[in-house]
């Protein structure tokens, strides 16, 4: 079997390790399913699981059958169509479960199809990747970059308008990385985050001012154009005035989210119960875990969102430091893989793609097996293979057979590391 | 863009790293939560999965001196619930109440032991029928945080003889809770309420044992058995007493219904409290756990006042029992020997401002102390009592500790009356209200001065024995004797024969008894408006005792009733006693 997928060109550890990753996962959401709960209602969700994950590589192998080609061409309509999906959802959006404020969810007649921020995730990166790839030249300038920041742009405030923090950080995040893929220099790319760490750092005095040092430092060093210079001056500091008044916009879960993020002993039996519960179910699977379903603070509930944001904590209960051990391997081999990709592909688009793909799938792991453990605010983005939801794996999916394929179409060259 | 290979490497290069130090820091934050503070989490997962239920532990047994069981336990069970919240908590009772009838104290006494011990389930019925227990368990499936567990319950075989003594449980009450000795109580626990339960509380009560349930997050009970392995609840040694629990009951039924009184038997070598009883009685055995209303009413309406310890709180003139006093402070100050007679012979009254009666009008003539003891001859005593003087007379009660408690282990024994000194009379009626002539009513043991039965028990110790009274003990097995009579041995001997002639040919000349000679004094109490008080104290055999019994009989005449009371309790107690063994304390 695999001497013919061999042939047929397929990247077989990078297959694998997809493979294994969402069948550990959707173990974890059966098990996530046996609770001590008097309702069964989580108990069959695997079984939807598992059927997703059918369709899902159905939909991969038909993505194989095209070409980066086809790929590329097809990034244009998926972008126009998922933000046009983004624009609806903020209209007709439903919300779901615990984080039912957020109308992120499509749905057509009461029935929920999934979420349009997963697919334009997919798209911004095809979209991005199309953009950067088409320039000649590296970028300079921060004004040069006004092409790729507005297909980024265009998405990230409409999730933002959904008010889902985290999908916004992932937007954060590609964009970053395939900037820097695209090979813009350390100072632009710096010069590009300063609003953002001003926004951040505004709310300590002292800090903001030695941020600003540094920056005119970087200024001094690097000679932006002078309007360019004087504009991200303005944005420094309108972003240090406006980060009380954006915080006050805040809702009060995020606020508190954000707290708890600070300093996890606020207010425990409220905002910090989620991560205090994940933490006590992590610490106390040890080195071989409790055994699988038999997590305690998962059977007695004790364990949040077991199925979707919480189910790494499962696997830390459960299955112990060594199930976690075999997970991150599984992601630090798939991410490997990934960059393996990037570095042997043919052309700068499928190159770019493959690693805005590794940029998502980054700051989801970062982010969510971070909140796990109180190290990353609690912002609800699923973990990918791993929580339940249809829509996300098979976007992920899609991501694979987009590896894939770039990967079949790339250079046999050996890179560096010999990956 | 820059798309160069080794552009592309380098950057490769930069971006693995990136991953892999990610990685490595998230395999660092696991092995520290999971394998370095693996411990401290897995102690808070138990906190957060297991809840503690106590397994209510048997008190001590209490056995007389024979080994008859005077407090024991019956099998009980008591019912609780774990609740989350006091709201949800209420809502269980009213679900429950549909099953079995709660009213709304029960309720509000659920809910404010839930209040006072949030961890602990809340006790609906600390002692549910069988009825009750056999429909919870039913729809038990309903209620996930009910618990049903056994827990014992007191029990007193023979509560109603018992309850001048032995006391009584119940479930410790805020108030105590508050107390330092009662500081490592619970709410919902049981403690000793009064008497011997009160008093031997460190050594009765037993320890609880525990039990667990796992709950899940809602605070509902998912497992109630195997989870951890059960702490088994202990009860500690029995408790063994001085008690004769035949004697007891013996008294218990002389007295009947319609007796008023009280006893008191003491063994006068040790001190050992033989029988402590007060008449009418009451079933101590319905105040185990809270007693009800009603009865409590009904007890307090009984013109027979049950629940007034007469053993221990009643204070009465002793009278003629008291004449003992008057002549052994007389033989102290050498006033007076055995055979001296006073200046004037008994003409049935004798004149000190005011006419003084005898008890016997038609008088005794010129009789010798140990006459005046025997007839009970209140005109010798009144001349000795004048003789002795006001001042003396008093000092010399308070050395004979007529105005100290026996200092018996039992809570609330009340403190006798008798002026410490002549100020008193001073204090109490005004330095002209009184005159010497008090000195005449203290000397046959009237007027100021009123005396527990316990006490007059106590006294009588030293005078069957060499002159020590012993304090009177129920449980302690070493005798705590002091000399208070400090006689020679002639004048000590004339004293118990002239006891002896009381029962053989004086007062208490009905009350003999076939095969054994009984020494003790009578005493007619004058209790105006109602007719007098009844006393005898003493004792037998009188060449050697072994019981010395003290009682008093509310109304009953003369002393001589009591005294037919009192011998036929020696009788029992010493004719039981060449028949049965003791038993000792170990």
């Amino acid at each position: 079997m695999p001497t013919i997928l061999k042939r047929q060109g397929i990247d077989v550890p990078l297959l694998l390790f997809a493979l294994l990753l969402t069948v550990y996962g959707i173990a974890m959401v059966f098990s996530a399913g046996q609770t001590d709960a008097v309702s069964g209602a989580y108990a069959t969700l695997w079984q939807r699981q598992l059927g997703f994950f059918l369709v899902a590589l159905c939909l991969a192998y038909a993505i194989m059958q095209g070409s980066v080609r086809l790929i590329e061409w097809a990034a244009w309509p998926l972008y126009l169509f998922s933000c046009g999906l983004l624009v609806l959802v903020l209209f007709v959006g439903t919300g779901a479960g615990t984080a039912a404020s957020m109308k992120s969810w499509l749905s057509i007649g009461g029935y929920r199809i999934g979420q349009p921020a997963e697919l334009a995730k997919l798209a911004t990166i095809l979209m991005l990747a199309r953009v950067l790839a088409a320039r000649r030249e590296s970028p300079r300038a921060l004004l040069e970059l006004w092409q790729p920041l507005l297909v980024v742009a265009v998405p990230w405030l409409l999730v933002l308008a959904q008010k889902d923090v985290g999908t916004a950080i992932v937007f954060i995040g590609i964009c970053f990385v395939m900037l820097f893929w695209a090979g813009v220099s350390w100072p632009v790319l710096l010069m590009l985050a300063s609003p953002g760490i001003s926004l951040l750092l505004a709310f300590s005095t002292g800090a903001w001012g030695a941020w600003f040092l540094l920056l005119g430092a970087l200024m001094l060093w690097y000679r932006p154009y002078l309007l360019e210079g004087a504009t991200l001056m303005l944005a420094n500091v309108s972003m240090g005035i406006i980060a009380p008044i954006l915080w006050e916009r805040l809702n009060p879960y995020q606020q508190n989210r954000l707290l708890v993020f600070l300093d996890p002993s606020y207010d425990p039996l409220k905002a910090g119960w989620n991560v205090f519960q994940s933490k006590v179910a992590i610490g106390s699977g040890g080195l071989v875990g409790n055994g699988f379903t038999l997590g305690s603070q998962k059977r007695l509930q004790f364990l949040p969102e077991r199925h979707t944001d919480f189910i790494f904590s499962v696997v830390g209960e459960e299955l112990g430091f060594i199930g976690v051990s075999i997970a991150l391997t599984l992601f630090l081999a798939l991410f490997l893989r990934t960059t393996r990709v990037a570095s042997r592909a043919n052309d700068a688009f499928p190159s770019l793609v493959a690693m805005g793909i590794l940029a998502a799938w980054m700051v989801h792991v970062i982010v969510n097996i971070g909140m796990t453990l109180g190290l990353m605010p609690v912002t609800g983005i699923p973990l990918p293979f791993f929580s339940n939801g249809g829509s996300f794996l098979m976007v992920s999916w899609m991501s694979v057979a987009v590896l894939l394929r770039i990967s079949a179409e790339g250079r046999g060259l050996p890179d560096g590391l010999g990956l | 863009m820059s798309f160069h290979p080794n552009e592309v490497l380098r950057r490769a290069r930069v971006a693995r790293g990136v991953v892999m130090a990610v990685f490595v820091a998230l395999g660092g934050a696991f092995f520290r939560t999971q394998v370095l503070q693996n411990a401290e989490y897995v102690l808070q997962s138990e906190k957060n999965r297991l809840r503690e239920v106590p397994l209510p532990g048997a008190r001590g047994i209490i056995y007389d001196r024979k080994g008859e069981i005077i407090a024991e336990n019956l099998p009980g069970y008591q019912v609780s619930i774990i609740s989350p919240t006091v709201d949800s908590l209420r809502s269980a009772l009213v679900a429950l109440s549909r099953i079995v009838p709660i009213d709304s104290t029960q309720q509000e006494q659920a809910v404010s032991r839930f209040r006072r011990s949030p961890k602990r389930p809340a006790v609906i019925f600390p002692d549910a029928s069988f009825e009750v227990i056999s429909m919870l368990e039913e729809r038990r499936v309903e209620f996930p945080g009910l618990i049903i567990q056994s827990s014992p319950k007191r029990y007193y075989p023979d509560a109603v003889a018992m309850a001048a003594l032995i006391g009584y449980t119940g479930e410790i009450s805020p108030e105590e809770l508050l107390l330092p000795q009662y500081s490592d109580y619970k709410p919902g626990q049981e403690v000793g309420k009064a008497g011997l339960e009160k008093q031997y509380e460190v050594k009765l009560r037993g320890t609880e044992g525990r039990r667990f349930v796992e709950v899940d997050a809602r605070n509902r009970v998912v497992r109630d058995n195997g989870v951890r392995a059960d702490e088994a609840p202990e009860a500690p040694p029995p408790l063994r007493t001085n008690l004769d629990l035949d004697l007891q009951k013996y008294a218990h039924e002389y007295f009947g219904d319609s007796l008023r009184g009280a006893v008191v038997a003491l063994d006068p070598r040790t001190g050992g409290v033989l029988a402590l009883y007060s008449a009418p009685s009451y079933d101590v055995n319905r105040f185990v756990g809270g007693v009800s209303g009603k009865y409590f009413k009904s007890l307090l309406d009984d013109p027979g006042k049950p629940l007034y310890n007469r053993a221990l709180q009643g204070t009465y003139a002793p009278a003629s029992t008291w004449k003992l006093a008057t002549a052994v402070i007389g033989l102290q100050r050498g006033l007076v020997t055995m055979d001296s007679r006073m200046p004037q012979p008994c003409s049935g009254a004798f004149y000190y401002g005011r006419v003084f009666k005898c008890w016997n009008h038609s008088g005794h003539g010129d009789v010798t102390l140990a006459q005046a003891i025997a007839k009970s001859c209140d005109v010798y005593f009144y001349q000795l009592g004048l003789k002795i003087g006001l001042a003396n007379l008093v000092a010399g009660g308070v050395k004979l500790g007529f105005k100290d408690r026996t200092n018996i282990d039992l809570p609330n024994e009340r403190r006798p009356a008798w002026p410490e000194s002549i100020d008193y009379f001073n204090k109490r009626y005004g330095p002209r209200g009184w005159n010497q002539s008090v000195v005449l009513s203290l000397a046959i043991g009237q007027a100021d001065n009123s005396q527990t039965p316990l006490n007059m028990a106590r006294f009588y110790t030293a005078l069957a024995t060499d002159g020590a009274a012993a304090t009177p003990q129920i449980v302690a097995q070493t005798p705590a004797r002091a000399q208070i009579l400090n006689l020679t041995t002639e004048q000590l001997q004339g004293l118990q024969l002239a006891l002896a002639d009381v029962v053989s040919r004086g007062t208490a000349a009905g009350a003999q008894i076939q095969g054994l000679t009984i020494a003790g004094k009578t005493g007619t109490a004058q209790n105006p408006p109602h007719p007098d008080n009844a006393w005898f104290v003493g004792y037998a055999p009188a060449n050697n005792p072994t019981i010395v019994v003290a009682i008093m009989i509310e109304e009953g005449l003369h002393g001589s009733a009591a005294a037919r009371v009192a011998t036929k309790m020696m009788e029992r107690y010493l004719k039981a006693k060449l028949t049965l063994t003791t038993v000792t304390n170990d």
